[in-house]
Order: structure tokens, then sequence, then C-alpha cells
């Protein structure tokens, strides 16, 4: 950079600042608002039936077939189920192992096990899902091996197969965040608890999980969204189980404006998650 | 094959060639009439969209390669790209950049409709001659007279079911009547077109209905195969569209009789006969793929060589083998590796084709010839196939 450029920068905070940012901002702007924006506009446009080719032509078609078909609401409420679901078990397990970790484990083996913890990422997704319906499968898998000295057998694919594929995804995006929530607890707080005469389930519930809340949320917006939007699993393990993914996927070669319109719904949902979370003040402390 | 992963890439792909067809120059306008000829020797780059294993070069097995000899001998240069579904190969199509295609009759009709092929003119095609007669001049590849293409192979979606756990059926009946013995372990096509499956099983149990063509349906008819499809879900245990995740189910025994393609029956009698495949009392579905050229090449003179090398005996023959279908040149059959082929796949067995229902897109205008009432278009099929698989 010439001499006269970086005075330039120097002397105007301004100017270096909308430098700096003019990358990132052109990445979010165009990138993903515009993406966003494309995706609302191609939703208010219609499709020649038989070619598939789509008109530029202004209706509110697609947003009425989503309505008046019973399928699209009950496809909704499923996909929004699963989410909620995947979200708590996620929180369930990850509380207690991120505890472990952060507050029980020797500091010299943290390292160990937070990179244990992350392996699972390295593998690829269909590689894991794919070991997955292996063992779901309901006659040779691995499931009903375990089970069925007791006399179970595989559930099969199906919803259940999914929660508990996608609770195995994104497990470590739920633990990551609550991890580094509990790293920050005070030590006092909880020696203060523990003087004060609290037992271990009043000092986690008083004082452990109001501090740590922010981190749970953080992670659970992780879990939330990307189940929401989740299509491969689905296809993998759900057998004939749909989600709002598999709407879009089923879709958008043929009908892309009406693809659209579903795809608006996880967006819809997220904005209002988002909004609530905001209204709640959990994020304040993050 | 028809593998989904390829879609994500297609998305992209799409989006990239919708641009470059936006810069490239508007190409020679050629309304209506097909190229009067002669073939010239003008150099030159066709783009092949195709199948998976219809236009091999060699990337994905270094042994099964018929389009380096065809770029040696004629000084065209090709590039494939390869497709999962035909809905797929429509959008691809239609965002441009490519010369020619392979298309099966659920996208051939909307491509010629939507102005994105030319006419064929076949006297520049000497390898035409060979072609079995009873794939000439068929309703997906000819539209008002005109040829629109040359047919490079067909097979017929049959029914598969595995040895020893379900008896030899005769029927689709064990697919779609809800005391199957096969309950829960029955599996469907994943996509619009496999409605028509359920007309097919229509036109024999319930005549009364009076459907002629299963992709001429009208109101009464498409309610009727909805039905039909609705009473099938509680037995199904997956709907297929990835072949390999198909050929896993049916290994780890989850799935035991459904729809299938001969292709998926020999990879898994590959090392002991394990499953069966036969074409009920019915008749079945089936495909019949087509080679046909972009309204918009560039490379004219290319392109129809193209069409005459990939339907040449021992090309069609290679093909065919490949791919795991009857092969469309009657010449064919004599040049395969495994002399059994063509019996296997009954390419010349003409009686077998009669009540093989090649898939074709429903249009408004019934495709049986009624003009009294009003078919469904393929876009309600998509909506009502989308709206059932998710209720």
């Amino acid at each position: 950079m010439s001499n006269k450029v970086k005075k330039y920068m120097q002397q105007r905070p301004t100017a270096r600042a909308a430098f700096l940012l003019s990358l990132p901002l052109l990445w979010l702007l165009l990138i993903y608002i515009g993406s966003l924006l494309a995706l609302f506009i191609t939703s208010i446009w219609k499709i020649d039936t038989f070619t598939s080719k789509i008109i530029r032509q202004f209706t509110l078609q697609n947003f009425i077939d989503i309505f008046s078909d019973r399928a699209y609401f009950n496809v909704t409420v499923r996909t929004l189920f699963v989410a909620i679901c995947v979200t708590i078990i996620c929180a369930v397990i990850a509380i207690p192992m991120a505890f472990f970790i952060a507050r029980v484990a020797k500091p010299k083996s943290r390292p160990v096990l937070i990179a244990l913890l992350i392996t699972p990422l390295w593998a690829s997704y269909l590689v894991k899902i794919y070991a997955w319906r292996t063992m779901f499968y309901p006659e040779k898998g691995f499931i009903t091996w375990l089970i069925s000295p007791l006399g179970g057998q595989s559930p099969g694919f199906g919803i259940f197969a999914v929660i508990v594929g996608l609770t195995y995804l994104w497990l470590p995006y739920m633990i990551l965040p609550i991890y580094a929530g509990m790293e920050k607890l005070p030590t006092s707080l909880l020696d203060a608890s523990a003087d004060l005469g609290a037992k271990s389930g009043k000092t986690f519930f008083n004082v452990i999980l109001p501090i740590t809340w922010p981190a749970i949320i953080a992670g659970s917006i992780f879990t939330f969204s990307l189940s929401m939007g989740d299509y491969i699993t689905v296809q993998i393990l759900g057998g004939t189980f749909q989600m709002l993914g598999n709407v879009v996927y089923q879709n958008f070669s043929l009908n892309l404006p009406f693809a659209a319109a579903v795809a608006l719904i996880p967006v819809i949902i997220m904005l209002v998650y988002l909004s609530g979370i905001r209204k709640s003040g959990a994020l304040d402390n993050l | 094959m028809r593998h989904k992963k390829v879609r994500s890439y297609a998305v992209l792909l799409a989006a990239s060639t919708l641009i470059l067809a936006g810069c490239s120059s508007s190409s020679e306008d050629s309304a209506g009439g097909a190229y009067a000829g002669p073939v010239k020797d003008t150099p030159g780059t066709i783009n092949v969209l195709a199948w998976p294993g219809y236009a091999e070069d060699g990337t994905t097995d270094p042994n099964v390669d018929w389009v380096t000899p065809f770029e040696k001998a004629t000084g065209c240069t090709v590039n494939v790209k390869t497709y999962g579904t035909s809905d797929e190969a429509v959008q691809l199509m239609q965002a441009g950049g490519y010369d020619v295609i392979s298309a099966s009759g659920d996208a051939s009709l909307r491509l010629i409709y939507g102005g994105d092929l030319q006419p064929v003119n076949l006297d520049l095609i000497p390898n035409y001659a060979d072609i079995f007669d009873n794939l000439k001049d068929r309703p997906w590849n000819t539209v008002d007279g005109k040829n629109y293409g040359v047919p490079h192979g067909r097979g017929a979606n049959v029914l598969q079911y595995t040895l020893g756990k379900v008896k030899e059926p005769t029927s689709w009946s064990v697919v779609w009547e809800p005391n199957s013995p096969a309950k829960g372990k029955i599996t469907a096509y994943d996509s619009a077109i496999y409605i028509a499956d359920a007309a097919v099983y229509l036109m024999s149990t319930k005549p009364e209905l009076g459907i002629k063509d299963p992709y001429a349906l009208d109101q009464t008819q498409f309610d009727a195969a909805m039905a039909l499809l609705k009473q099938q879900k509680p037995l199904i245990a997956e709907y297929w569209s990835d072949y390999t995740k198909y050929i896993g189910a049916v290994q780890s025994g989850s799935i035991t009789v459904g729809t299938s393609w001969q292709v998926i029956a020999n990879v898994l009698n590959g090392e002991k006969a394990t499953v069966g495949a036969t074409k009920p009392k019915e008749g079945a579905t089936g495909w019949s793929d087509t080679w046909m050229i972009s309204s918009k090449t560039e490379a004219i003179d290319c392109a129809y060589k193209w069409l005459n090398h990939i339907i040449t005996p021992n090309v069609n023959a290679q093909a065919a083998e490949y791919f795991g279908e009857a092969p469309a040149n009657s010449k064919a059959c004599a040049l395969t590796a495994n002399k059994d082929h063509c019996k296997l796949y009954h390419a010349e067995e003409t009686d077998y084709w009669s009540d093989v229902y090649y898939w074709k897109t429903p249009t408004e205008a019934c495709l049986d010839g009624r003009t009294d009432v009003k078919c469904l278009p393929y876009a309600e099929w998509v909506k009502a196939w989308s709206s059932f698989r998710n209720s």
C-alpha cells in the first residue's frame, strides 16, 4: 500500500473501518441477505405447468397451495417436533458432559477430552448417517443384535431413527458452547453455594444453570436450526417419514417457486425463535 | 447412477450455465426444420448431457470408454455431464449450454414443447436403419410426424422379490394390497411418475375406470390411483430413488419386494442368486431413452456424428451392457460381451414390450387421444405426489 493511502487511513478512522468491514459486509449483504431476498422473490413467481419454466409474474398461489393443503401444516408440525426433541435431548446429554469436562476432569486431560468430542466432526456427515442406517436395519442391524436378547427389535427407519441420527450429528455443537460457558463459571460461586449448605442438586439448578443459560441457548440455536433444515438424514433414516427440507428437495427442480415458498417456512420459524430469545434476554451476557 | 448428491452440484452448474448462456451469442435459428445436411467434417466441441453410464469417457473406469474413439475419429471434442433424474435433466437443458442429451420419455416431451430441442434429419444418421422397429416413431421421440432423435435403449420397471422370503409373485398385488405377505417390507419408486404404476395396476383390477394409458389420467382415474397409493403407504418400508441404498436395504432384509430395475437385480445377484425379477401379468412401466439435439447447438455436425456414433452396433452394445438395459440397435445383440445380454433384457422379444408403458410426460390434452375430458398434466402429478408423501 502506498504511503499516501496509509496516511489517509490513519487520519480517518471511519474510512479505515469502512475499508475493513467492506468485505464481510459484502458477504452479508450480497450473499446472505441477497439469497434470502432471491428466495422470497422466487416464491411469488409461477411456472409454466408443462415445461416447468419460471414465469416472472406476481402470484400468491404458492402460499395458497401451502396453506390450503393440510399435508404441509402437518409436515411443519412434524419438523418442529423433531427439531425441539433433538434440541432437548442434546441439552440433556450435553450439560453433564460439559460440566464434567470443564469442572470435574483434571485440567491436563481437558484438551484430550475436547479433542475426543470433536473427532466425530472429522468424519463425513454421510458416512456417519450411513453407519446409523446399518445399525437401524430391523433384521440384521446392530441395535437389533443388541436388544434382541431382551426380546426387543430395532424400531427400524422412521421419526425415532431421525431424532437419534440428528442428535448424534449435532451434539458437539451443543457441548462446545456449554463447555465454554461452564469454564468461565467462577469457582468461588460454587464454593459459596456449598458453604451456605446447598446440596449439589440445588447448586446446579440455582447457580450453574442460570449462569450457563445463555450458552445453552447458543447451543440450541445450532441444534434447532440445523435440524429444521436437514433433509439428507431424513432421506437415509426416515423410511417414509419426511420433513420440510424434503418438500423443498422434492419440488425444487420442477416447481422452484413452490419450493422457495416452502423454504420460507423454516426461515420464518427461525426468525420467531431468534426474536423470542432476544426478548428473553438470554443473549445479553453472551 | 441416479444418485441424489449429484443434484446439489447440478444446481451450481445450472446457475453457472445460466450465466454462460446469457453471455454467449445467440445461435442459429433452426425454427421448425431439421438440419438439411450434409454432415460436414467441421471440428467442434459438444457438451453432452447424459444418464450416468450412457456416455463413458474412461473417467469412471479406464476400460469403459466409447467417447475417446469418437473424438479421435471425428476431431470433435466431447464434454460429458451426467444427471440423476429426468426432472434434473429438464432443468439443466433449459438452462442451456448442452448440445445433445439422452432423454427419457418423461423428459423429452417437456423439452420438445419448451422449444429446447430440434427435429432430427434421420437420413443423416445411417445407423438409424438398424434400430428396432417398435422403438421408431413413438410418441416420446416423435411429435407431429417430426422425429426428434435416435433411440438408445430401454428397460422395464420390474417387480423384484427376495428369494426365500417372498414366493414368486405373478401380480403387482403383492405391493398394493393391504393383505400382502410382505407388508412393511415393500418399496416403491420415489417420484411422481410412480403414480403411473398405480394406474397400470388399476388397468387390470378396475377396468371400469377405463384407463387406456397410465400417463393419460382424468380426474376420476387420477383420484383412484392416488387412493391406491394411500392404501399402499402403510405397507411401505421406504421409497427409493438412490439405487445403492436400495441394494443395501435388500441385502439387510429390510426390503423384500418392490419395483426395481433389471440392473439392480443383476448387482444383487452378483455373487449368488438372492433376488428374482419379473414383469407381472398386469404389465409394467418402463423407460425408453432417446438421444436428442439442442435447438441452440452451434456444433450441429458434431452433434449428428455423435448421434450416429452412439447407436453404432458395437457402441450401443457396450453402453447397454454397461448400464444394464436392452439396446436399441438390433445388430448390437451379436456384439455384447455377455452373449446372453439381449436375452436377459428381452431386447428382441417384441411381445415382452407390448405391455411395457414407457415413461411419458402427462399433459392436459390426454395422451390416449380422448378429447371429451381433460387429463391431469405432470405439474398436477408432482403437486399430488408432494402432498401425498408429506401427508
